[in-house]
């Protein structure tokens, strides 16, 4: 069974929880840059995204990475892990990512890039609206496609 | 060094020089940061006679050593200065995430001095500090400026700014930071127009640390939970926002209506936060680090009064609503709207147009002195238009963006202004309330809820059930929460954390992330020093027992209608028993002891 990251965009509210609890669990500190998830917020419409790795099937930061060090866990499902110890900070993979949810950080010398806290998100359990999700591929699309079988619901009611 | 960043910024826009010296570690294990640290800063740094609009006043944004971290809901400053209003320590504190991004900077604390030969901004990147050309940005509201400056800086700095109240010197202005939130009281925007700054931005990649990291997290797990589990804090102000209590207070009979001349409003469901979410709400929003996300998106279609924000707050729904006798929440929160766009206080202005709606209907003026609006209770277009105004400084706008205290006494009506020490006195009426009362009174900034909601337990029965029309309990009752705010607002946490979380949950957390131990009796001594030397702060700027007082008309002239009918405030049955309980002669001033027991002396 593999677990999925979910973002739910229309329940996040921009309070950047998540990026406090990712740069905790990696450094034992607050600091926001640090964070493998950012949320974003456009503040003249009040609309808040967060945004982090995808965990790629056929991966761009694994298929450019020139020693291995992007790879795809062979412990656990779905999680594309990045060992420290291989790589060179050629930071290919920060240019191959095409959501630019890899970057490099001159200050620790290393790859920002969602490890899932080895499975167990430390950013869904700080997220305090539902935002984000750690949830099974089977069930990843399940409470977004219920809510608006909900919606349709309604409506037939409605009408018969 | 923990929670703090352990350095100080100081601008001086007269000599255009940045230097940075290190934070007093002793005095902010005494102060915390924020409203008390600042509070000390500027005592020891302003002559108390210092014209507060004059080079020589000081603007001093502080976050507090909780702030940055996911101490939950703990991520405020404060904006400390003397207040151009009323002379008190202004200490206005705001959300967003200005304020975490200043401690990421590396910052504890920013002090502005002197002024600015012409309109300047300051851009904060780390140790990179610069003073800039502020000429393009001069006259812009707060979100354009905002875009603006971040056009020149960064686009993820956030922003702090004054609209073109600030600009003009009301003494009512406000500083808006992230576009939405407020430092709103006291007139800080005037003070930030005076010196020619127009903008802060700040960009930081720094860390904030922590003493005990395994200590810290398990107290901040213990405190969401609390707060999540709590029916206000956990579901009633996301679902509702503050403006929930407008039916909530109107039921009590102590929502002030038409400037105070009644404690009932019929029609006021039509302007509560159950009304908001089935029309206006787009969304809620929260704050850097909050979990409780009382903030409104906001939109209204209406053409007449179309615009898209944040907000209201109840207090400025109250404001611009009951208290103008004005139902319509479209209108209301466009008001909001235009006050947010041109950094002006939502409270103080919306009370000061009642206070003008009633000398109209009074006589004492006319349409002559409205520029020829029909500025009665009631009046939806014209409250509107008033606001834009006020926002603009045009005409009888400029009269209004004055404060009513100021506008009522050019009309030789003091008497009709609600406030004290000049201060408007927000949505919660003293006479279906008592507590609340003695808190306007001897509140250190003038009428203010917020530092001493003793609504908390007469009406909302947050912990403990106290009857809202008896003064038994209620000095005891408001001193506490006086206390307990002033080091609650001094760590970095916001207020609405009470609803789930007290002292306790908070001085763990205080402990964990400085490294220093602090029980909950050394939290509450702090709220107290703070509340001393705010409160020395005033009686040197010769403000006496006699200005602990509360509106004529809040004594004098019983609510009409509703549950409270026939209720005045029996402050004179509370006020000596709050010097007593304090620690202060019957002057109300701090005694010698008093002052030895708080390291004030
Ligand atoms: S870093 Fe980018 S490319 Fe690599 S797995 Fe994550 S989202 Fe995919
Ligand atoms: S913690 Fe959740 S609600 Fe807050 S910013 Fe992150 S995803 Fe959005």
């Amino acid at each position: 069974m593999a677990k999925v990251l979910m973002i739910h965009p229309d329940k996040c509210t921009g309070c950047r929880n998540c990026e406090l609890a990712c740069s905790f669990e990696h450094e034992s500190r607050f600091r926001p840059g640090a964070s493998r998830v950012q949320a974003y917020t456009w503040e003249r419409e009040g609309m808040s995204v967060p945004m982090m790795c995808q965990q790629c099937d056929d991966a761009a930061c694994v298929k450019v990475c020139p020693t291995g060090a992007m790879h795809r866990s062979t412990t656990l499902a779905n999680l594309v892990d990045w060992d420290e110890r291989v790589c060179i900070r050629c930071k290919m993979c920060t240019v191959a990512c095409p959501f630019g949810n890899a970057r490099y950080d001159a200050a620790s010398s290393s790859i920002f890039k969602c490890d899932t806290c080895q499975g167990a998100p430390e950013c869904v359990t700080f997220c305090p609206n539902g935002a984000l999700e750690f949830v099974d591929d089977e069930q990843q699309v399940r409470s977004r496609k219920k809510a608006y079988a909900a919606k349709f619901k309604e409506a037939f009611q409605e009408v018969s | 060094m923990f929670g703090w960043t352990g350095t100080t910024l100081r601008v001086d826009l007269t000599k255009g020089t940045i230097t940075r010296e290190a934070t007093d570690l002793e005095l902010a294990h005494d102060y915390l940061g924020a409203r008390g640290m600042g509070g000390k800063i500027m005592i020891d740094e302003v002559a108390p006679d210092t014209d507060a609009l004059s080079p020589a006043n000081k603007l001093i944004f502080s976050p507090g050593p909780l702030t940055g971290t996911f101490a939950p809901s703990a991520g405020r400053f404060e904006v400390v200065t003397k207040a151009p209003l009323n002379n008190v320590i202004a200490g206005s504190n705001s959300g967003g995430a200005f304020g975490p991004e200043l401690k990421y900077a590396g910052y504890d604390a920013l002090i502005i001095e002197g002024k600015a030969a012409k309109p300047v901004y300051l851009w904060i990147k780390n140790d990179e500090v610069e003073i800039r050309d502020a000429s393009a940005v001069w006259g812009h509201t707060t979100p354009d400026t905002t875009d603006l400056v971040r056009a020149e800086t960064d686009e993820d700095a956030k922003v702090a700014c004054i609209g073109p109240a600030g600009e003009h010197l009301s003494p009512i202005a406000n500083i808006m930071n992230e576009m939405h939130r407020a430092a709103g009281r006291s007139g800080v925007g005037a003070v930030m127009g005076s010196k020619n700054l127009k903008a802060i931005a700040v960009f930081g990649t720094g860390a904030v640390t922590v003493a005990d990291p395994d200590r810290f997290k398990a107290a901040v797990m213990k405190a969401r939970k609390l707060i999540q589990a709590h029916p206000v804090g956990g579901t009633g102000l996301k679902a509702y926002g503050t403006d929930v209590l407008v039916n909530i207070l109107n039921q009590t009979g102590a929502l002030p209506t038409r400037n105070y001349q009644d404690g009932y409003f019929p029609t006021a469901d039509k302007t509560g936060g159950e009304s908001l979410a089935a029309k206006q709400l787009v969304r809620p929003k929260g704050c850097f680090s909050c979990i409780i996300s009382c903030g409104r998106v906001t939109k209204v279609d209406n053409p007449a009064y179309a615009g898209y924000g944040e907000g209201p707050e109840y207090e400025s729904a109250w404001a611009f609503g009951a208290d103008c006798g004005i139902d319509d929440l479209d209108a209301i929160t466009k008001a909001n709207f235009l006050c947010n766009e041109h950094g002006i206080d939502t409270i103080s202005l919306g009370s000061t147009i009642a206070c003008a709606m009633e000398l109209f209907e009074l006589g004492v003026i006319t349409a002559k002195d409205t520029d020829g609006v029909q500025l009665t209770f009631g009046n939806v277009p014209a409250m509107v238009e008033m606001t834009r105004k006020a926002c603009t400084g045009e005409g009888f706008g400029a009269k209004l963006a004055q404060g009513s205290y100021r506008l009522a006494e050019s009309y030789g009506h003091p008497e009709l202004s609600m406030t004290c020490k000049k201060q408007e006195t927000p949505a919660y009426d003293p006479r279906g309330v008592q507590g609340i009362g003695l808190n306007y009174a001897t509140n250190n900034r003038g009428g203010d809820h917020v530092r001493g909601y003793t609504i908390a337990i007469e009406v909302l029965q947050n912990g403990a059930v106290m009857d809202p029309r008896v003064t038994e309990g209620k000095a005891d009752l408001d001193i506490t929460f006086q206390n307990l705010t002033g080091a609650l607002d001094s760590a970095g946490a916001c207020l609405f954390s009470t609803f789930g979380i007290g002292a306790g949950e908070l001085a763990e957390m205080l402990s964990a992330v400085t490294g220093v131990e602090y029980s909950v009796d050394e939290f509450m001594k702090i709220g107290e020093r703070i509340w001393n030397q705010e409160r020395l702060w005033n009686l040197k700027q010769g403000y006496t027992t006699d200005d602990d007082a509360l509106p004529k008309r809040l004594l004098t002239e019983p609510i009409k209608t509703g549950p409270a009918k026939g209720e005045v405030n029996h402050l004179d049955k509370m006020l000596p028993e709050y010097y007593q309980l304090r620690g202060w002669d019957e002057k109300g001033v701090p005694t010698k002891a008093k002052l030895k027991e708080l390291s004030l002396a």
